[in-house]
């Protein structure tokens, strides 16, 4: 912060020399002000009062907050609802980000090939991404309403035993994740089939002339080529499952007991169904140092490869 | 590489002897994959196309269609009271106008931020600006969710729950978009800015005059990922606002659904459609310039 200020007299040689970057100086604070500001408040701020709050206890009904040092961390890391939530947050992120990344690979391969009809596949396949989660998650309830609903009825037809699905201590996260699949897969597939197209085309007829067939084309080929835009969408679809919640709070309100309680919706409901703030801010410093962990780790890897290359 | 050169040297004598048996099967081949991909895209089309299509026909569905087994896969008697149903059980109107407020308001205003953030630290030269670009870049680290309970309490504090101000404030700050279009505008012709500045024209009217203009598609991809966020955001709009005059639609569907429950699908589907049908719309015509914006970004960033 030091350095925008504008020197002391006694720094500059004459008094008459100021520096040429101080005329543009009071336009550059007058530019950033307001975005840094609002940055300040509503970003850092929050990061710096949820750590305070997480040595409190609070209902946010009485006046001040009071401080109970460590007890909401040794409360929340030895009970047996924070390993839960831990371990669905893990199951959550490791199936609906794998299984995406791997179906959407695959789409992205049809959609590269130029058949009729792949730009309205493309379209409605993008369509669900840019829908309110919410609405996504009122549509898969219908479908999956139990008896009546379509996937039910189809579940029975096929001979299967009448599940709630969203309801069922051992159905409700896979159903939930399935949900997430459908909603993002086709983002993912557009973006690995941007990849797809920036890999040069001289890199598959050399391979070609090599003699080399479609599968060694593609383990030699494609997947190298496509491994920065794979990292890439690895890294923002975790953190981006680790804030997934509207799917979660509409299909099944992270019931049945704990089965979908990811950390995110733990947050949501210390804070704003059991208001102890003190708890939810506990929870939200672990998301945060989760994600941040991922982050440091991804700017690490994406280091190495610009090093490497 | 070594099964590589030995297939190609493989393929050479092959092709030297029976050149007509090696096309046809190439041909089959070639015929086998695209069967494949067909089925691939078919497949594709079927997953996506089953549950809208369902969705639509269940809210032009009566109750007793609805809860009947086996389903009927085209309404007999269409029931088109479901839409003004679902208009009257929750405030739409309102909503709607909620919604587009906070949408526009919001991506307005991040935009201004992101823009003028991006002008000062791409083009005017001030000691020390690269810590401070490093702060801005460190709040992208600091997803909305984890903020929320404090930006709560901050809203609440300056008495702004319930109100348009409170779902719009705490959304106006800009990391990424001021970390976008500094990339941009870094890549433009630095000649360019430099004759506008030897022409006398001050930063205000370089950035409206020179830099804006030559950043149309990248101020469009900007927008629409911005809009598109906020348009579906849930989780702040649900925390700071009570009542159901407040709520955007996302949140409203939500509470539209827990209120007429499963006794009124038809209600709520059509609601549901009430608030997807526009954004669908509005995909169909900007479709090809989002989906392209938002692979290139992601590709280069």
């Amino acid at each position: 912060m030091q350095s925008i200020r504008v020197p002391r007299p006694t720094t500059v040689a004459s008094p008459s020399a100021t520096p040429a970057w101080s005329r543009d100086l009071i336009i550059f604070i007058a530019f950033i002000a307001p975005n840094v500001v609002t940055l300040c408040v509503f970003s850092y701020w929050p990061m710096i009062r949820n750590l305070w709050l997480s040595f409190t206890y609070w209902d946010m009904i009485a006046p001040e907050p009071l401080w109970i040092g460590l007890d909401n961390w040794v409360e929340v890391l030895t009970s047996a609802t924070f390993w839960t939530v831990l371990r669905n947050t893990l199951v959550f992120t490791v199936g609906s980000v794998g299984i995406t990344i791997m179906i959407s690979l695959a789409l992205s391969l049809l959609l590269n090939q130029k058949r009729v009809g792949r730009n309205v596949v493309r379209a409605a396949m993008f369509a669900p991404a840019i829908l309110p989660g919410s609405a996504i998650a009122l549509v898969w309830t219908f479908l999956l309403a139990p008896y009546y609903g379509l996937i039910s009825q189809a579940a029975t037809g096929l001979g299967m035993p009448m599940t709630r699905w969203q309801n069922d201590p051992v159905w409700a996260m896979p159903t939930v994740i399935l949900v997430v699949i459908w909603k993002t897969t086709g983002y993912d597939a557009v973006i690995f089939l941007a990849g797809l197209q920036g890999i040069p085309r001289e890199l598959y007829e050399a391979a070609r002339v090599d003699g080399a067939n479609a599968w060694q084309r593609f383990v030699n080929v494609t997947i190298p080529g496509l491994s920065p835009v794979a990292f890439f969408l690895t890294v923002t679809s975790i953190l981006s499952s680790f804030q997934a919640f509207d799917v979660i709070r509409v299909m099944t309100g992270g019931g049945p007991v704990f089965a979908t309680t990811t950390l995110i919706y733990q947050v949501y409901s210390e804070a704003f169904v059991g208001f102890n703030a003190g708890r939810a801010a506990t929870y939200a410093t672990i998301l945060f140092g989760l994600m941040l962990a991922i982050t440091v780790v991804q700017i690490r890897m994406v280091e190495k490869r610009v090093t490497y290359e | 590489m070594n099964s590589v050169t030995f297939a190609s040297a493989s393929r050479i004598s092959s092709k030297s002897t029976d050149l007509p048996r090696a096309t046809s099967q190439m041909r089959a081949s070639r015929l086998a994959g695209a069967i494949a991909a067909y089925l691939g895209l078919g497949v594709a089309l079927v997953i996506v196309g089953i549950p809208t299509y369902w969705v639509i026909i269940g809210a032009l569905k009566t109750n007793r269609e609805i809860y009947t087994v086996p389903s009927t896969w085209w309404p007999p008697n269409p029931a088109w009271s479901n839409f003004p149903a679902a208009w009257a059980a929750a405030p739409f109107t309102r909503m709607y106008l909620n919604s587009i407020a906070v949408t526009f308001v919001s991506t307005t205003l991040k935009l201004v931020n992101a823009t003028f953030c991006a002008y000062a630290f791409a083009y005017l030269q001030i000691p020390g600006r690269n810590l401070i670009f490093m702060f801005i870049l460190g709040a992208l680290m600091i997803p909305e969710e984890v903020t929320v309970l404090p930006n709560y309490l901050t809203v609440a504090s300056l008495g702004y729950v319930n109100s348009i101000t409170g779902l719009i404030l705490p959304t106006i700050g800009s990391a990424f978009g001021t970390f976008f279009l500094r990339q941009h505008f870094l890549s433009l012709p630095r000649e360019v800015i430099e004759a506008a500045r030897v022409d006398g024209a001050g930063h205000l009217q370089i950035l409206w005059h020179v830099v804006l203009p030559l950043s149309r598609p990248v101020l469009a991809t900007l927008i629409l990922l911005t809009a598109v966020a906020r348009w579906n955001d849930f989780l702040w709009p649900l925390v700071v606002t009570s009542k159901d005059t407040m709520r955007t639609l996302p949140v409203g569907i939500f509470f539209l659904f827990t209120q007429e429950g499963t006794t009124e699908w038809g209600v709520v589907l059509a609601g549901t459609i009430i608030v997807i049908a526009p954004i669908i719309a509005l995909f169909i015509v900007v479709q090809r310039h989002l989906v392209e914006g938002i692979a290139s970004g992601a590709v280069k960033g």
